[in-house]
């Protein structure tokens, strides 16, 4: 397998090929059922805000070590309009889009690392990491 | 000139057909045709022969041509077959008709060789592209009703109780019919409980909850419940992490629970026959469903 991919996000379909890939990967490293659920809702997410709000853009996976430690990391690039304000978006319910405002501070929650950078009329880059227990 | 050439073509039919077979064997291995058995390979090959000189004799008829299309269709052979055995045929006999020139300077007739030969060629590519496309672009919307009618069934098992067993990923459009069947059902059927089984959604993200629980909201305004079932642990797992709140919704792990409940709440219960027990009179109902 190569440790490497990425999947782009044009039309709401490729968001279902997205996780996929994103569960494939996660159950060849070794993932529990659950944590590949987790995996798999994360990209959904990350996958279905590029969808919406940048109309396109791109999720990469990378295996990675660290100590003997493996996991799965997950890179959502854009080239959107961008957040202007990173920590209100991470506030459970905030939604500019009538959605439950729960994507982002969800995935949050199901990975272990979260990084979120934008700029506004540049695009956004969340990046996001899961490790093996 | 054009007459020319065809007299070549046609006199010369048999040496252009062996050149032509004699190469088409050798793309069997390329273009996905190499399980058809040798024999029915070899006939369709004539046949597919026997089409193009009838069209280039008869100005371009087309009537062959279609009917060898359908065959081809039928047999589910791919589009490469035709494309690449008629790409074959237009060099073959650019080539054979060259080399029966005698001037083979005159720049002006090579140019007409390829002109005429592309006249007989294309209007069959076309044809046979065309055949197939809209052959294709008719199982395509097949599916699509096919996929539709699938995609958000309603199940009236019983008086009052109506079950939405939902398989498979849900995109905007199949949530919509989702809250389309569930609402017009529930009214139809007369429901006083309808049970939604997420057992076989793969991923249950926010736009997947949010629908569910609009969809909910929906079915107890014009006054029936809805209760979730089929929540597998990953999922509720997932759930719990998205920080979606399904306190005020009923969620039963299981449809059998599911099932119980809605008797429940229908003021029914299972009674035993003589010499069955309950446990054997729950699992009948529930299998019969
Ligand atoms: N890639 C992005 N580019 C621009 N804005 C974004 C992007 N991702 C999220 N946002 C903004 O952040 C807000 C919060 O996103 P989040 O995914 O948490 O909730 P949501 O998409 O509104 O609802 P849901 O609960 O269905 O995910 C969005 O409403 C949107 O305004
Ligand atoms: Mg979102």
């Amino acid at each position: 397998m190569n440790p490497q991919s990425c999947v782009h996000i044009h039309k709401e379909w490729d968001i279902v090929g997205a996780r996929q890939l994103g569960r494939e990967m996660a159950k060849e490293i070794g993932f529990s059922t659950v944590d590949q659920a987790r995996i798999a809702t994360a990209i959904s997410e990350l996958a279905r805000n590029i969808y919406l709000y940048a109309d396109q853009g791109k999720i990469s996976y990378e295996i990675i070590y660290n100590n003997s430690r493996t996991g799965l990391c997950l890179i959502a690039e854009d080239e959107g309009p961008g957040i202007s304000d990173i920590s209100q978006v991470m506030e459970d319910g905030f939604t500019t889009s009538g959605g439950l405002g729960a994507g982002l501070p969800g995935v949050k929650r199901l990975m272990d690392e979260f990084e979120a950078y934008s700029e506004i009329g540049k695009g956004t880059t969340i990046k996001t990491v899961k490790w093996l227990r | 000139m054009e007459t020319k050439f065809k007299r070549i073509v046609l006199e010369n039919s048999d040496a252009i057909v062996q050149m032509w077979m004699d190469n088409v064997r050798n793309l069997k291995d390329e273009n996905y045709t190499t399980n058809i058995g040798d024999e029915l390979y070899e006939s369709t090959n004539r046949e597919f022969m026997n089409v193009i000189f009838t069209s280039i004799q008869s100005q371009g008829s087309m009537e062959e041509v279609e009917q060898f299309s359908e065959k081809i269709i039928n047999l589910g052979w791919p589009l490469s077959y035709i494309t690449d055995g008629l790409q074959v045929f237009r060099r073959v006999t650019v080539d054979y008709i060259l080399s029966n020139l005698d001037d083979m300077d005159d720049t002006e007739q090579i140019k007409s060789v390829f002109q005429s030969v592309d006249d007989w060629v294309e209007p069959i590519i076309r044809k046979l592209v065309n055949e197939y496309t809209g052959n294709w672009e008719q199982i395509v919307s097949l599916q699509r009703v096919a996929l539709q009618e699938l995609s958000a069934p309603l199940i009236p098992v019983m008086d009052r109780i109506t079950i939405m067993p939902l398989i498979g990923t849900i995109d905007t459009e199949r949530a919509k019919l989702i809250m389309e069947n569930l609402l017009q059902g529930t009214i139809n059927h007369n429901s006083e409980v309808v049970l939604i089984d997420i057992t076989g959604v793969p991923v249950v993200d926010t736009m997947v909850a949010h629908h569910i629980i609009q969809a909910a909201e929906a079915v107890h305004l014009i006054g029936a419940k809805c209760i979730l079932v089929g929540i597998r642990p990953e999922i509720a797992q997932t759930i719990v992490n998205l920080g979606i709140d399904l306190s005020d919704f009923s969620t039963k792990s299981s449809l059998k629970k599911g099932f119980m409940s809605a008797l429940e709440i229908t003021n029914r219960k299972i009674v035993p026959l003589e010499g069955k027990s309950r446990e054997e009179q729950i699992k009948n109902i529930i299998d019969s469903i």
